[in-house]
């Protein structure tokens, strides 16, 4: 093979490519040391961590498995209304708002933004600080876990919602338009089929994640299994915290055994 | 889920069993209302809180800024955690996926990382840094070492199946000119999964920087002690500029994390 | 280019590739080769011609052990392909280049990188971490891309390119390696009639030109007989035909491929 007379160099990427690239490493590298040497952690504290949690271990072991009926059951069953009511209430307020983020559905800028604005912010606060707001409110209790899981999950499910509609296809929408169907006939006759799988199984993924957050809102008073969980934490009644873990462990895997048959019947 | 012959059926089958729709549609509201008196919700209690949201919201407003260095503090140990357990908890999820992986490692080593993975997840992020307050004391330390846990749970698993979705063909070729197991990684499974990994690593940060701004409730650092201390002293004023100052900068994490992507792409 | 010496005297040279008494079976006691043999002189272009599901692709991978041979021996370079492992399994694939039916090009990188996989045998992962290949391999891949008419194509995605040019770049890469030997598994079965041609062309004047022995296997027996020196037949596991291609007549392919409505 005849050499060719001045070997080319070779690069990678484009000279725009490799100075976003190392603007990222750049900015990767000083954002960690930067929260590494700023953040206040004292090293002795992580050494001594391992025997720590050994210590923390052998007091929870043996479980107090009867405290299971006693105050357990009751607790991790209204954690399940709290998760499924609040799911209920997050899709009822949630849809009005995925319609109105949906840029095709609802071709008004202002009234996307608005929505999307109202989305970002559910999503943003967490449920345990929307927990908060709500025990402020309602007072302490499930009232306030239902409003905490529903205005937590609205940004979740809305966001999906919307994006799921501007997905849809065209050609439903445009015959009924066409024909002159009002406004919501086109929601129910031509959005609503191309959606509903993807609807479902949005719901179902979110309840499954609110049983999940619902456990801990009692933290903060909000009902559940977390108060429980919160009254064991404050007496150092470790047996009885390793018990709770362990139904809270249970529950979450009954909830993802439930979706994922439900998911394999219906979806 | 969106093909054409799904639909045909899915509408066809809701004309035929309609009453059955509507059945479910009933025990859904009996459900609710059985639920509700259960947990002892009533009208009575919601007319009040609303009453009770209103006044809320009333010493919400104006939102008080006059605390800014408090809230300033706070916020900056929030990304601290943030972006310490998005690090750290990347650094050691992409070897567990890769060790999850079905298709690039053997049974006797996905075995093991997958009940790590499974383990990491089964359990909310405050719940795991209640343990690591008892384990390593109050404050950030906690924090960042319940995130890094949830992080291991959420994208080890997620980098596990798309080394699982890629292409074997490619790798089979780099395997074939006598590439070394680095090298296969590298030039045959790296480049079809690394910009899926990208977007991975930009939603953990972000879902890091959501879950940083709660820990602090447990007292594993960051605002959400500060936020936590103001509900209990009812400085509504303050909570709601904690508030704006976690959504504003969650929002502008998410269109950092866009930017990420969109350069690695 | 690696020097090999050459044992003319004897007709076979260092090069050469004995498969002997070859058997592979995925499930056992359903053998894919039924105890194979076979010697390949390290010269020129055979082809390894047969009915689909026969084990042309599963004899040309167990020669670079993508397949497990069941039993057997594979004798190439003085080593056992069927035995070797770790290290030495892989210096010995590097000395030998492939090309896929499908291309498999790694389709997110650049042509470039897709040429220079073919060093990766050579180079150890920090140098392939940072793209720092050896000056050498670079230039090698621009003549390369030149033989194979692609130049400007260096830094465009491989995703980006036709089959007929992906194949190109799929050849290329194989040659990379400097290899001592060159397989190809269905080079042309996923191209169209005349790009197929162009592909076998530049095979075999590549391959002439880097003084490479390349068993291609496939199922066009006319490309066969244009391109190879000397054609095998395979059928049912087992070598049916083995001779040049003007010995090849109507009878021997009614033996590999069965029937005769089709000829």
């Amino acid at each position: 093979m005849t050499a060719v007379a001045k070997a080319p160099a070779w690069e990678r990427f484009t000279p725009r490519e490799r100075f976003a690239r190392f603007t990222v490493y750049l900015l990767t590298v000083a954002a960690v040391v930067t929260s590494l040497r700023t953040v206040e952690v004292i090293p002795e504290f992580l050494y001594d961590a391992p025997e720590q949690m050994m210590d923390l271990f052998r007091r929870m072991w043996p479980m107090d498995v009867g405290h299971y009926p006693q105050a357990i059951h009751a607790a991790l069953v209204e954690t399940i209304h709290i998760a499924t009511l609040g799911t209920i209430l997050s899709v009822l307020l949630a849809l009005p708002i995925g319609v109105m983020a949906a840029g095709n559905v609802t071709p008004y800028p202002a009234l996307n933004f608005i929505a999307k604005l109202l989305l970002v912010s559910s999503r943003s606060v967490n449920s345990l600080v929307w927990a908060l707001v709500f025990v402020a409110v309602f007072g302490p209790g499930p009232l306030a876990g239902v409003f905490a899981i529903a205005f937590r999950s609205i940004g979740f499910v809305g966001k999906l919602f919307g994006e799921v509609l501007e997905e849809a296809h065209r050609g439903a929408i445009e015959a009924l338009t066409a024909a002159g169907a009002p406004w919501v006939s086109v929601l129910r006759m031509g959005y609503w089929p191309q959606v509903k799988p993807a609807f479902w199984s949005i719901v179902m993924f979110r309840w499954d994640i609110n049983v999940r957050e619902s456990a801990v809102l009692g933290l903060v008073g909000a009902g559940g299994i977390g108060v429980v969980l919160d009254t064991a934490l404050n007496l150092f009644h470790w047996d009885r915290v390793a018990m709770t873990l362990a139904s809270i462990f249970g529950v979450v895997i009954f909830a993802e055994i439930v979706v994922t048959a439900i998911r394999r019947r219906v979806l | 889920m969106l093909s054409p012959s799904k639909h045909g059926r899915e509408a066809r089958r809701a004309f035929e069993a309609n009453w059955l729709a509507r059945l479910g549609w009933l025990a859904l509201a009996a459900y609710v209302f059985y639920a509700g008196s259960l947990l002892d919700l009533n009208w009575e209690r919601l007319l009040l809180g609303l009453d009770n949201a209103g006044r809320l919201f009333g010493r919400m407003f104006p939102p008080d800024y006059s605390r800014w260095e408090l809230l300033l503090k706070g916020m900056m140990e929030s990304l601290e955690i943030a972006v310490l357990a998005s690090f750290f908890g990347i650094a050691v999820s992409l070897p567990v996926g890769l060790l999850a992986s079905r298709n690039m490692m053997p049974a006797w080593l996905t075995w093991p990382a997958r009940m790590l993975i499974a383990l990491c997840r089964s359990f909310h992020p405050v719940i795991v840094s209640i343990l690591f307050v008892k384990a390593v004391g109050f404050g950030a330390l906690a924090g960042i070492l319940a995130l890094v846990v949830a992080s291991i749970g959420f994208i080890a698993k997620l980098f596990a199946e798309a080394i699982e979705e890629i292409s074997l063909k490619q790798v089979e070729a780099v395997r074939s000119t006598g590439a070394s197991m680095p090298n296969v990684l590298i030039f045959g499974v790296l480049p079809q999964v690394l910009a899926r990994f990208i977007g991975f690593a930009a939603y953990q940060l972000d879902s890091n920087l959501r879950n940083s701004t709660m820990v602090g409730i447990v007292g594993a650092g960051g605002i959400g002690g500060t936020l936590f201390a103001a509900f209990q002293r009812f400085d509504y004023d303050f909570v709601l500029a904690i508030l704006i100052a976690i959504i504003v900068t969650i929002m502008i994490g998410e269109i950092l994390s866009a930017r990420l992507r969109a350069v690695f792409q | 280019m690696r020097s090999i010496a050459v044992d003319e005297g004897r007709g076979v040279n260092a090069r050469a590739l004995v498969v002997s008494d070859l058997v592979v079976a995925y499930k056992p006691g359903q053998p894919v080769l039924k105890g194979v043999t076979i010697t390949f002189n390290g010269r020129g272009m055979t082809a390894v011609i047969g009915p689909s599901g026969t084990g042309k692709s599963t004899l040309i991978r167990t020669i670079n052990r993508l397949v497990e041979p069941t039993s057997g021996q594979v004798l190439f370079l003085g080593r056992d392909m069927a035995r070797v492992k770790g290290r030495t399994l892989r210096e010995m694939r590097s000395r030998i280049g492939m090309v896929f039916q499908e291309f498999n090009l790694v389709e997110r990188l650049s042509v470039m990188e897709n040429l220079l996989c073919g060093r990766l045998g050579f180079v150890p992962a920090w140098r392939t971490w940072l793209r720092r290949f050896p000056e050498s391999d670079i230039a090698r891949a621009f003549d390369l891309l030149d033989a194979v008419g692609l130049r400007e194509f260096a830094t465009q995605r491989a995703d980006a390119l036709s089959g007929g040019q992906r194949q190109r770049v799929g050849i290329a890469r194989a040659l990379m390696q400097e290899p001592a030997l060159l397989l190809a598994d269905e080079p042309t079965s996923s191209l169209d009639p005349k790009t197929s041609v162009e592909i076998m062309e530049l095979m075999t004047s590549l391959a002439r030109r880097n003084d490479v022995p390349v068993i291609v296997n496939m199922h066009d027996v006319e490309l066969a007989k244009r391109f190879a020196e000397r054609i095998i037949g395979l059928s049912g596991g087992t070598v049916v035909f083995d001779g040049p291609p003007g010995a090849l007549k109507d009878e021997h392919l009614k033996q590999i491929y069965g029937g005769e409505g089709w000829l």
